[in-house]
């Protein structure tokens, strides 16, 4: 007869050592390379203006919703592999004397970096700010875009 | 057998699919003279804007502008949704001097007192 030492199966109380691992195996499992950009838009930093991402074959295109600012209020700039917008909408005196009522707009300063997937070029990015929208596009370089490579059967 | 027979359902067509609106934000001043109201609409212009009065309500819709974008989509924020928000106005307020103006996505809205309304000295006479 074997004598064996009884042993608690391990998970039947898991310590908060396991489930913090077991949370961070989750994360890892659902990480995409979005995650990180998503995480910035929390509600409790203040203003986080909205953003979308596309790609095409040959660039990346920023669009952000950000209404009501001047072309000099906006800041756009690419640092290591990413790009910035940022800037600060300031208050308009004109409101001063005025009661207000209601108060949902975001004013002072933002800032969202996206990191970008490939190399783009960065002397041809070009930004533009259209019905308070800004679009940025974003050139990749000759090595980043997609290419066709010929198979040889022998 | 034929009240086995189900009625048919409405054609297609026929059958209005309510469209889903996002509210845009908005900052309302007062004044003594009257409101400002600012209504954030990024992505449309004075094309998609409608303003409708209907009695002592103000409707504030606008619809995105066309933006040409190829490509994949890789991560999203935005609505794709138009703007729509319902306002109950003051009744001090002169609906027919309402005016509008519309830049960068911002709509601005002013919205006077009536000149009765105001308060105003009224001077004694000896």
């Amino acid at each position: 007869m074997n004598l064996t030492r009884y042993q608690k199966p391990d998970l039947a109380w898991p310590s908060f050592g396991r489930l913090s691992s077991l949370r961070d195996e989750l994360d890892r499992l659902f990480e995409s390379p979005w995650t990180e950009l998503a995480r910035t838009s929390q509600l409790l930093s203040g203003w986080t203006p909205a953003l979308d991402v596309h790609e095409d074959k040959d660039n990346f295109i920023v669009h952000a919703e950000l209404p009501g600012m001047k072309r000099e209020e906006i800041d756009v700039s690419l640092h290591d592999g990413a790009l910035s917008i940022s800037g600060e909408r300031k208050t308009e005196e004109k409101h001063e004397e005025a009661e207000a009522y209601r108060t949902e707009r975001f004013f002072g300063k933002f800032q969202r970096t996206v990191p970008l997937p490939a190399p783009v070029a960065a002397d041809k990015v070009k930004a533009q700010y259209k019905d308070g929208v800004l679009t940025v596009t974003l050139p990749k370089t000759e090595e980043a875009k997609p290419k066709q490579i010929d198979v040889n059967v022998n | 057998m034929k009240a086995i027979v189900q009625a048919e359902p409405k054609a297609a067509a026929e059958r209005t699919e309510p469209q889903e609106f996002v509210t845009p934000v908005v900052n309302i001043f007062e004044t003594r003279d009257g409101y400002a109201l600012e209504a954030e609409m990024p992505g449309v212009n004075k094309a998609g804007l409608e303003i409708t009065l209907e009695g002592n309500e103000i409707t504030i819709m606008g619809r995105r502008a066309a933006e040409a974008v190829n490509g994949e989509l890789l991560f999203r924020e935005r609505s794709v949704a138009d703007y729509r928000r319902v306002f109950e106005l003051d009744p001090a307020i002169d609906t027919g001097r309402i005016s509008a103006k519309m830049e960068q996505g911002l709509l601005t809205l002013a919205l006077p007192k009536s000149e009765r309304v105001k308060p105003r000295k009224i001077t004694v006479s000896d």
